[in-house]
Order: structure tokens, then C-alpha cells, then sequence
């Protein structure tokens, strides 16, 4: 009796542990390379890493970046360079989360964090501006009222940069190629760098 | 008059005030009661399916996630609703309706509880005891059938249509063998009444469990009510009438907000309605051990024993239509055809025929073992005749081409 048989698996799976994570109280931890939303980082000594490029912008395409740059004041530099990033803007409703922005960045400026919980319920807040997408003075993701996320998501900003950077390669194993970030210091590679690294693991 | 109406002796002798007071209140309770009932089984069906699949099911609403069901509930008031450009205006609003009266209806006639006394009034705890009962349940399924064809065509889209085609071919096939695995049950009784049936089924002692419900004398009949009763409530395995591969929701494709609640509303009170009704045609009804530590007329013995079995029979068989929905592929449409005409219908008819030979039997006095042994003998071989003149299934096939 096939029939009796599925009955049984039924009954059986009653009284077997149950698999559900109880989100949002609970949340699986993420894989190191999530692409959540983007933060801009600072230096250490507080100075915007963007240098108003345009590259991402360049290469996004969803076409979704929308950077001008500006002169430096020379009294009251934004960024180290000669130029920085005077209007930064994403449109959440168009990006792709790829990531190529992030990998075009000639200064590790611009990165994604594991934060993806954001709903927004008009346009306009669909657009991160620069004030949004900017880290705080402790080198955080600022918060938005429609963002949940809780305890260290935030922590990790950086890890698809430096997972693609040239220390992915087991040639240059040890060695830090990425600069530091407000607030994190020099942030140590991801685990799965390194000789062992495979693309599944 | 009131011989034709009611066999309740509530209403033998005249009608008053307070008898209208007592019918009315007993309306809204048992009103209340089914959607009570239909709330708590929507939930319930969750969590044993989620037990069953290894999740946890609804449990943000109330306590265990209790309230789900009043919270969708609730959500569906607040949809938009939606009628088709090319709909029939007035028969598509009508039909949840049409669907969900009957279904409360066919519940009305359930005895629920025993012989209690309201207001110095003897009444059955039940809203109505018509003498025609089970006709009544088979009239009142056979109406709800109009609910989801009229559905189907006045939403004037093609899926809709074919949904409640089906709907109605499969009422029509289940509700031959629905109606001759009653009729062994009416045969044993004597009575069309429910409340006659659920007496005739009185607890005596522990042994009537098996022979004085109607589950164990009459088990083929029974097992082919509990069939033919899921298919005609369109329950999985039988839910072809929605199948969502084939016809996206089937008759209510078209229907948004409360309409569309209203259907399952419906749906799902036929599931528990004929729970109920095979609880009072098979398993006793209300019967039941009384506590024998408590005097036999306290309020314990009168009021809730009855009510209490009556319950927990109703839990084991909600329990088993959960279980079934969560362990049965849905059927084919050609098996679906061929279990109902080639086998149900069959075997009721040869379970009534026995069972006739068993109940005249025991009126006239034959010797039993001789009686009951011809007539399953009798039965087998009917069966065996039907078979042989029964087209094999590749032969139709080229018949027709
Ligand atoms: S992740 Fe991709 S789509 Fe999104 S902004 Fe960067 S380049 Fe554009
Ligand atoms: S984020 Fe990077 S790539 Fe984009 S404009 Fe700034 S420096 Fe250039």
C-alpha cells in the first residue's frame, strides 16, 4: 500500500525538529559575499575615499549612479585627491546589486554591505543621496527610518571589495592591499582568501 | 403540522414567544458557532501542516497564532474588489452567497448536543430535527453546486468556465455514491431524522463502539462516504475544480476581497459540515460514555458530555482530512472519473443491496448466518458480472478512435 507509506512519511515528519528560522527575530548568517546596499566609505582621518570619477557611474548597467565631481576647497579638502564626489546619488529602484560599481572604484569608495531589508514606501526615498549612502563619523551605515536591520549587520561593508582585490590571489597571500576605513582600521581578509580559496567555498 | 417541520419537541406543542426567543438564539449560536469552528480548522489545518512539512505555521496573531485567520479575515474586508468587463453583473455577486447559505444550512441539522431543557422548554441541542434530515443535507449540497457554476460562468473568463465544468461533473459522479452510502445508514436506522440516527447509535456500553455505530456495521459504506463526502467538498485529492497548474484558481479565478473570502468561507464549512454529518451518520453523534461518577441528570451529563463527544469525534475526522490534504497528490481528471463511476458508485449500490438482505433479516427473524453470507455472496458475484461487462480502458480508448 504506496498510499499507507505517504501517510506514514506525514505522520513521521510531525514530531521531527522543526527547520524554521523565526525571521526577522532570528536571522541566518549571511555569506561573506552578499550584496546588500552600498555604503561610501571614509579614511581613517575622516577624508571621503570617492574622487568624483564617474567610473562607477561608467560602468553600472542599470544605470543607476549619478556622481558629480567638484574642486577641492584647498582650505577645507573633502577627499585627499584633487576632486571629490559633490553629488552622489543610487536609485534602489534600478540597481542590480552587481557589484561591478564596487570593482570599477579606483579607490575602494564605494562598497556594498549585507544590508538588503529596506522598503520604502514612495520614490523618492528609492534615491540614496550622499547623505544617505556616507558612513557616519564612526565609519557606520547610516540608518534610514525604513531600513531594518539590527546588532553588527553593519559591520561588514567591505568584504566583496576585498575579497576581489589581488590578495584573492594565492600569490599575494598575506599581503593587505585595501586601504583602511573609518572606524574598522586595516579590516583583515575574508576567510575564504588564500590558497585553499575555491570558487565554492 | 409541527410533525412535518420538526420532530424537536420544542416545537410539539404550539408556538410561543419564548420558543421563538429559543429558535433565534439557537440560530446565532450555531451561526456563530460554524464560523467559529471554520476559524479555529483554517488555523488548525496550518499547523498540522506545518508540523507535518517542519515549519511552525501562523504564530504572530494571538497567542500560537490563534487570531490568523480573523487577521486575514479582516484583510480580505479591506481589498478591492474587482468584477470582470464581460462578467454577469448580478449572478456574480449572488454566487458566493449562493454557495455559502447551503453550506451553513446542511449544518443546521446536525444534533450537536443531547435532550436539554431551556426555559422549562425540552429541546435537542441542534437548530433543526426535520423528519427529511438526510435529504435535506443532500439537497443542501446539491444547491452549493450552484454557487460555484454560476461562479464560473458569470465571471465570463474561460478558466473560470472550465473550473466550474469540472466542479460540476464531479458533483455529479460523487453525488450518486454520497447518496447510496447514506442510504445503508437509513436502511439501518429506519429514519431520515438525524436526531433519529444519532439515537439509534445511543451509547449502552463500551461494545457499542462497534456494534451499535454505524462505522463498523456498515464499514464499506462508510469508507465510501468518507470518499465520495472529500471529493464533493472539492478537498484535496479531489480539488480539480481549483487546480492551479491547470486552471489558475478554477471557478474563482475572478472573485478579489470578501467574495473571494466567501468562497472559502464556504468551502471550508462544507469540510467541517460533512465532518459533523459523518460524525452523526457513522460515529455515534453526540453518544457517548456518560461520567458515571456524576448523577445521570446533572447539567455535566445532560449538557457537556454530549457536546464533548460530539467534539472530539469532529476533531478525529478534521484531523484526518488535514492529514490527507498534507499526504495525497492531487488525482488525475480520468482517475478521478474511474474511482467514482467504475468503483464508489458500485460498491455502494452492492452495500446497499446487502445491507437490505441484513436489515430485513433481522426484522423477519432468518437465520443470520445463512442471510448475511448469501448476500455478500450475491453482492460478489454482481460484482463480478459488472466487471466483465465493463469496456477495458485501452478498448474505449479505441472505440473512440
Ligand atoms: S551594484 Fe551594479 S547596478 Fe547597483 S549601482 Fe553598482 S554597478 Fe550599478
Ligand atoms: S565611488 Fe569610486 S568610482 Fe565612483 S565616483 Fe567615487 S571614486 Fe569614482
Amino acid at each position: 500500500m504506496g498510499m499507507a507509506k505517504g501517510f506514514g512519511v506525514t505522520w513521521r515528519q510531525m514530531f521531527r525538529p522543526r527547520l524554521t528560522t523565526e525571521y526577522p527575530d532570528a536571522k541566518r548568517p549571511k555569506p561573506e559575499r552578499f550584496h546588500g546596499r552600498h555604503v561610501l566609505n571614509r579614511y581613517e582621518d575622516g577624508m571621503e575615499k570617492c574622487i568624483g570619477c564617474e567610473l562607477c557611474a561608467g560602468v553600472c548597467p542599470a544605470k543607476c549612479i549619478y556622481v558629480r565631481g567638484a574642486d577641492n576647497p584647498p582650505d577645507a579638502p573633502v577627499s585627499p585627491g584633487e576632486r571629490y564626489g559633490f553629488v552622489y546619488e543610487i536609485n534602489y529602484l534600478r540597481c542590480i546589486h552587481c557589484d561591478l560599481c564596487v570593482e570599477a572604484c579606483p579607490t575602494e569608495a564605494i562598497t556594498e554591505t549585507k544590508l538588503f531589508e529596506f522598503s520604502f514606501t514612495n520614490r523618492e526615498d528609492a534615491i540614496y543621496t550622499k547623505a544617505e549612502l556616507l558612513v557616519d563619523d564612526d565609519g557606520r551605515a547610516r540608518r534610514q527610518p525604513w531600513e531594518l536591520w539590527m546588532g553588527d549587520e553593519d559591520d561588514h561593508t567591505s568584504a566583496w571589495m576585498r575579497a576581489t582585490s589581488p590578495s584573492g590571489d594565492a600569490e599575494f597571500e598575506g599581503r593587505i592591499a585595501w586601504s583602511n576605513e573609518l572606524g574598522f582600521g586595516e579590516r583583515p581578509a575574508e576567510p575564504a582568501q588564500g590558497p585553499k580559496a575555491s570558487p565554492d567555498a | 403540522m409541527s410533525a412535518i417541520l420538526a420532530g424537536d419537541p420544542l416545537l410539539s406543542h404550539g408556538i410561543d414567544f419564548e420558543v421563538v426567543l429559543i429558535v433565534i438564539a439557537k440560530t446565532v449560536v450555531v451561526f456563530a458557532l460554524l464560523l467559529v469552528l471554520v476559524m479555529f480548522y483554517i488555523w488548525f489545518m496550518r499547523k498540522v501542516i506545518a508540523d507535518m512539512q517542519n515549519r511552525i505555521g501562523p504564530n504572530n496573531a494571538g497567542p500560537w497564532g490563534i487570531l490568523q485567520t480573523l487577521a486575514d479575515g479582516i484583510k480580505f474586508f479591506f481589498k478591492e474588489q474587482s468584477i470582470p468587463d464581460t462578467a454577469d453583473r448580478t449572478v456574480f455577486r449572488l454566487a458566493p452567497y449562493l454557495s455559502v447559505v447551503p453550506a451553513f444550512l446542511a449544518f443546521s441539522i446536525v444534533p450537536i448536543g443531547g435532550k436539554v431543557s431551556i426555559l422549562g422548554h425540552q429541546t435537542y441541542l441542534q437548530l433543526a430535527d426535520p423528519p427529511i434530515g438526510v435529504l435535506f443535507l443532500l439537497m443542501m449540497s446539491g444547491i452549493g453546486l450552484y454557487g460555484v457554476m454560476l461562479a464560473g460562468w458569470a465571471s465570463g473568463s474561460k478558466y473560470p468556465l472550465l473550473g466550474s465544468v469540472r466542479a460540476s461533473a464531479q458533483l455529479l459522479s460523487y453525488e450518486a455514491a454520497f447518496g447510496l452510502s447514506v442510504v445503508a445508514v437509513l436502511l439501518h436506522a429506519g429514519t431520515l431524522s438525524t436526531r433519529g440516527i444519532a439515537n439509534a447509535q445511543a451509547w449502552t456500553s463500551w461494545h457499542s463502539f462497534v456494534t451499535d455505530w454505524y462505522w463498523s456495521i456498515a464499514i464499506v459504506s462508510f469508507v465510501i462516504f468518507v470518499i465520495a463526502a472529500i471529493a464533493e467538498t472539492d478537498h484535496p485529492p479531489f480539488d480539480l475544480v481549483e487546480a492551479e497548474q491547470e486552471l489558475v484558481g478554477g471557478f474563482h479565478t475572478e472573485y478579489t476581497g470578501i467574495r473571494f473570502a466567501i468562497f472559502f468561507l464556504a468551502g471550508f464549512m462544507n469540510v467541517i459540515t460533512m465532518s459533523a454529518i459523518a460524525v452523526t451518520l457513522f460515529l455515534g453523534g453526540p453518544s457517548g460514555p456518560a461520567l458515571g461518577f456524576l448523577p445521570k441528570t446533572g447539567v455535566v451529563n445532560v449538557w457537556l458530555m454530549p457536546i464533548f463527544w460530539f467534539f472530539s469525534k469532529l476533531m478525529v475526522l478534521l484531523f484526518g482530512t488535514v492529514w490527507i490534504r498534507a499526504s495525497l497528490p492531487r488525482l488525475r481528471y480520468d482517475q478521478l472519473m474511474d474511482l467514482g463511476w467504475k468503483w464508489l458508485i458500485e460498491l455502494a449500490f452492492l452495500a446497499v443491496m446487502v445491507t437490505a438482505v441484513v436489515v430485513v433479516a433481522r426484522d423477519q427473524g432468518w437465520e443470520r448466518w445463512i442471510a448475511v453470507p448469501a448476500a455478500f455472496g450475491g453482492a460478489i458475484l454482481v460484482l463480478g458480472l459488472l466487471r466483465l461487462c465493463m469496456p477495458k480502458a485501452d478498448e474505449a480508448v479505441s472505440e473512440v478512435a
